[in-house]
């Protein structure tokens, strides 16, 4: 770990490297947790099988790339099969879930996550699967620095639906209607909005974005039936660094998260990288909780 | 208010005759169907674990999602004392334990395995009481997550530590021929703690310090104002409920002979989420309700096992759906809420 630490001293071109890498996919999870971000604030869930979501997005990816599909293809096809399972899955769980008990909530999410796992590890195997992109690599700094053209690719494509996400909230009748219910629902019900409808297409939306992260993702990063739940752990954390409705937040702390991430890998080893998220998930929660209680009043 | 009723529980004849009759049932099940001893054990492990979590998810209304860390820390902290009091663990992993080099002889295993569950109640009970402090303020579905965070950081550290296993896992000793069925040792400290567990609970929640718990679930903000100690009594109810987990997994570690670190210690997504179902199931927040659950669950999870083979986590996670959907109040709290309508309405 000292070692580590030495070389990163040693040669500054190496964190140039892990520091390109960690923004680069910083841009999937900001995705994720924008995703979570919407159906937290308008549903009030929160949702356990957002990285489920992510991880079957990826596998519709690696079935259309074994069928001969061009790459990019399979970003729409996979966000149009999460939205239907989405929907699917709003209609048979998840409106049952809204107004109630959080504990409920995040326990039959986590049932969801479960039961998609094992659908994921017996259709595509227990394996790591990568879509082969047949993209090269850019090098700098006489080759000390190497950048995947293709996690560049992922990244454009992630702030392209970032940003047509964002419009789309914001100029479209359907996204308008999203917002107003996450501000009041009964407001936005009294005026005329179907509410449990609005709460069905934001469900599918986050499901489809997440389809989509998870498409892209598989061209870059190796992704596993059973690795759902660090998605999840990352979203999470992204979403209460940043608050909710925070757009801007949630691009800086994935970015920041994606470079820790990345940082942490390389020093204390590839082994320990997903405890260093589960483990900063509980040091940000802890500190969290501090903030918080430094602004309690005591009547005395 | 869901809670038992605290006040005097005398031990009148009636109760004497039904402590009697689970006892008898208890001692006789192994003795009569051998076949099932192992299903047995781990069904009296369920209900600690299931017993466990209720007392600070259910009655104290911290639902926790990690309480596999203490399974988790129990199981390898055992195993390390009944390995490391004769041998050099690091060696004995390296190895992967048994063969010849590695052997216990009876009373080295007797001793081994006592030490290595007190031990257990120890280290697992002092971590709560060392996260405690740090993870307890933090509320509802925070708490929720945080908790699911640590059992996970837990496990992917212990698979990354070479001197217990790392990933391949750890083996727990294995018993000496001469000391025979040790499945049956093992079933009868399984019922020694399922009892053990209960009694207690049973006492705790029939003291001022249940209707504490109760306080702090219901509206913790008022329990503080009105001057109860919720620090203390939130902190001091983890650290019982670990204990009781950490000596629930030592067992479980020896019952199933092979520690892994993800699927066996700190299995968030199996043994984690499956005492949450069971006190659920049978009713979050009653003595019996845990009990319950932890019996109709694992006679469901024998069966889908058996039946549904490959599908068996698919059929789990529905079940957990559907539990946490549409039966929330669990079989104790339902029939609770029936005897009471009909008194209301004769």
């Amino acid at each position: 770990m000292i070692g580590n630490l030495l070389i990163l001293y040693q040669a500054p071109a190496l964190g140039v490297q892990l520091l390109i890498d960690g923004i680069l996919i910083g841009a999937v999870f900001a995705l994720a947790a924008y995703g979570m971000a919407l159906v937290w604030g308008v549903t009030n869930i929160i949702n356990v099988a957002q990285g489920e979501f992510v991880m079957l997005g990826g596998f519709v990816a690696v079935f259309c790339a074994e069928h001969g599909l061009p790459l990019l293809l399979a970003v729409p096809i996979a966000a149009a099969v999460l939205y239907a399972l989405g929907w699917a899955l709003f209609r048979l769980v998840i409106v049952h879930l809204i107004g109630r008990d959080m504990f409920i909530s995040v326990l039959a999410t986590f049932g969801i996550a479960i039961v998609l796992q094992q659908v994921m590890a017996r259709l595509f195997g227990a394996g790591d699967r990568i879509v082969d992109s047949g993209l090269a690599s850019w090098f700098l700094f006489d080759g000390l620095v190497g950048i995947a053209q293709v996690k560049v690719l992922v990244f454009a494509c992630c702030l392209v639906l970032g940003a047509g996400l964002t419009v789309f909230l914001q100029r479209s009748r359907a996204g308008q209607a999203i917002r107003a219910v996450a501000q009041e629902p009964r407001a936005a019900a009294v005026l005329g909005i179907e509410t449990d409808k609005v709460y069905g297409l934001t469900f599918a939306l986050n499901a489809a974005i997440c389809g989509a992260a998870g498409a892209l993702a598989a061209m870059a990063y190796p992704i596993h039936p059973y690795g759902g739940l660090s998605y999840t752990i990352r979203s999470f954390m992204i979403v209460v660094v940043a608050g909710l409705g925070n757009l801007a937040g949630v691009v800086w702390a994935a970015a920041g998260l994606g470079v820790a991430e990345s940082f942490a890998g390389f020093v204390l080893g590839p082994q320990y990288q997903i405890a260093f998220v589960f483990g900063l998930l509980v040091v940000v929660l802890v500190l969290r909780n501090r903030m918080l209680r430094r602004q309690r009043q005591y009547l005395r | 208010m869901t809670a038992s009723a605290p006040g005097t529980r005398t031990l009148n004849p009636a109760r004497l005759t039904r402590i009697g009759a689970v006892l008898a049932i208890g001692v006789v099940t192994p003795l009569l169907f051998p076949a099932y001893q192992s299903q047995a054990t781990e069904l009296l492990l369920f209900i600690v674990f299931a017993l466990a979590w209720d007392l600070v998810g259910g009655q104290m209304g911290y639902t926790s999602f990690g309480n596999v860390l203490f399974v988790g820390v129990g199981m390898y902290v055992a195993a390390i004392v009944q390995v490391g009091l004769y041998y050099d663990v690091g060696l004995y992993n390296e190895a992967k334990g048994g063969g010849t080099q590695f052997v216990f002889d009876t009373s080295q295993f007797l001793i081994g395995l006592g030490l290595g569950l007190i031990a257990a109640a120890v280290a697992a009970g002092l971590t709560a009481f060392l996260l405690g402090p740090l993870v307890l303020g933090i509320r509802g579905h925070y708490f929720a997550i945080c908790t699911l965070g640590l059992g996970i950081a837990a496990g992917q550290l212990a698979a990354g530590i070479p001197w217990i296993g790392g990933g391949s896992g750890m083996l727990t000793p294995n018993p000496p021929a001469s000391l025979g069925d040790v499945g049956l040792l093992l079933y009868y400290l399984a019922l020694s703690l399922a009892l053990a567990c209960t009694a207690t609970f049973a006492w705790l929640l029939s003291t001022r310090f249940g209707l504490v718990l109760n306080a702090i679930r219901d509206d913790e903000d008022k329990a503080e104002a009105m001057g109860l100690p919720t620090r203390r009594a939130k902190i001091a109810a983890w650290v019982i409920a670990a204990a009781f987990l950490g000596v629930a997994g030592a067992l479980y570690g020896n019952q199933v002979r092979f520690i892994d670190p993800t699927e066996t210690a700190f299995a968030g997504a199996t043994i984690g989420v499956w005492m949450i179902l069971m006190a659920l199931l049978g009713g979050k927040g009653t003595l019996l309700g845990p009990i319950v659950g932890a019996i109709l669950f694992q006679i469901t999870k024998e069966l889908f096992w058996t039946y549904l083979l490959g599908w068996q986590r698919v059929a789990l996670g529905v079940l957990i759906i559907v539990v946490a959907v549409f039966f929330p109040e669990g079989i104790v709290g339902y029939a609770r809420a029936r005897s009471r309508r009909s008194e209301e309405t004769p």
